[in-house]
């Protein structure tokens, strides 16, 4: 997958909640035309923001549970977890320049 | 490379880019296509089967259709750049364009083809909603409504097409239009009669969406009586028409009043020389897939024949 990784209902707690440093989560699905556009730009901020800032995707279809735990009901919605809560979120694909903008803060 | 001049830009993609492309390409015109940073493939990447696309019989996906047109374009030689131009000076003899990252390109002619975007409601809390139960993209978002009580606005293709395939999803699909029948062609508007979860509220628009922290229901105006009620539902998927994505060009090309590209009568020509239009973009008639790759076609076409008597000079 390269710089970015997945995360699953199962993994959630450990690898978002419990993470020390901001998690983006991307909510995606095969069948989402915007969410295969964002997903090598995610890569790209991984690549070079990985540092700060740690992304992972989760795949909705295969994981509904936390989908529906934080009610996402459009996608891609990219959630920025600190501290086990959501401090940004993200609807819909956005170019490479207003994401980062978007994500300054953590960046 | 960013000091060359190219013989031609295409901006966006898209039947009507792509099909630019694979002619400008196929002419050996080196075109360099900007397909959009998150919009490549253009509307057709969030429908599901096209089934009128000639050629295709048995019907064929959206997306593939634009994957099959992208690559075919690159087959020929077309520069596919996966990125938006966010500024445009096409005035000069020579054109040049900017991309997301601040980079200029520099091209004897330009081909548009940036299609249209999807038309609000224009009412309070709808961006507020938007990704909270209120949607543009029933491929997208269809999966999170399973079993639940859904409404579409719009009567068109579009809107029949959303709310056909949310079927497979939710409880009941109520479409919500303002005049008493379908503008949808008859065959889509009779699989919509037909189909036992589709209800229709005929004559009527939304005016106001209700939800804290998601949609939980709208109020529905009747257009002739002006009697309101409310519907319970938990999403909404709007589907009420398009407008051209023109804002670059504003000052600089010929657009009507609804923002659409003018191009001359049997030609892709704009009033600037050496920029041609195509697609979605000058076409608020018949805006099918098979039109705009008609008129892609054309738009490259028609700067082949500029770019001859150029550099013939």
């Amino acid at each position: 997958m390269g710089a970015t990784a997945a995360v699953t209902d199962a993994s959630f707690a450990d690898d978002v909640l419990m993470s020390d440093k901001p998690v983006l989560v991307d909510f995606w699905a095969e069948w989402c035309g915007p969410c295969k556009m964002i997903g090598p730009i995610l890569e790209e901020i991984a690549a070079a923001h990985g540092d700060k800032l740690t992304i992972l995707k989760l795949n909705v279809d295969e994981n509904p549970a936390t989908a529906a735990n934080y009610g996402v009901t459009s996608i891609p919605t990219m959630n920025v977890y600190q501290n086990g809560e959501i401090v940004k979120q993200i609807i819909g694909a956005k170019p490479k320049a207003a994401l980062l903008a978007d994500l300054a803060e953590f960046i | 490379m960013s000091d060359d001049i190219n013989d031609v830009i295409i901006i966006g993609s898209g039947p009507a880019g792509y099909t630019a492309a694979i002619y400008a390409a196929r002419a050996q015109l080196k075109p360099i296509v900007f397909e959009g940073a998150v919009t490549a493939g253009g509307a057709l990447m969030n429908t599901t089967e096209v089934e009128n696309f000639p050629g295709f019989q048995d019907g064929i996906m959206g997306p593939a259709l634009m994957e099959n047109m992208r690559a075919q374009a690159v087959k020929f030689g077309a520069n596919i750049i996966t990125d938006d131009v966010t500024a445009a000076n096409l005035t000069g003899d020579v054109k040049t364009v900017v991309d997301g990252e601040g980079r200029e390109y520099k091209a004897h002619s330009v081909i548009l083809a940036t299609g249209s975007s999807y038309r609000e409601l224009g009412i309070e809390n709808e961006k507020r909603l938007s990704g909270h139960g209120v949607s543009w993209c029933a491929t997208c978002d269809g999966f999170f409504f399973r079993d639940q009580d859904i409404a579409v606005v719009g009567g068109g293709d579009s809107a029949v097409e959303e709310a056909t395939f949310l079927t497979r999803f939710a409880k009941s699909v109520t479409m919500i239009h303002r005049r008493d029948e379908l503008r949808a062609s008859k065959i889509m508007a009779e699989r919509a009669h037909n189909d036992p979860k589709i209800s229709f509220a005929w004559n009527s628009e939304v005016t106001e969406l209700h939800g804290d922290a998601k949609l939980s229901g709208v109020t529905i105006r009747d257009i002739n009586t002006g009697a309101t009620r409310e519907l319970s539902i938990t999403g909404l998927f709007v589907a009420i028409g398009h407008d051209p994505r023109s804002e670059l060009l504003k000052g600089q090309v010929d657009l009507d009043p609804a923002g659409y590209v003018l191009t001359g009568a049997g030609t892709t020509a704009t009033n600037l020389s050496g920029v041609f239009a195509c697609g979605d973009l000058v076409d608020h008639t018949y805006r099918q897939a098979i039109t705009a790759a008609g008129t892609g076609c054309s738009a490259a076409l028609d700067a082949e024949r500029f770019l001859s008597h150029l550099h013939s000079k």
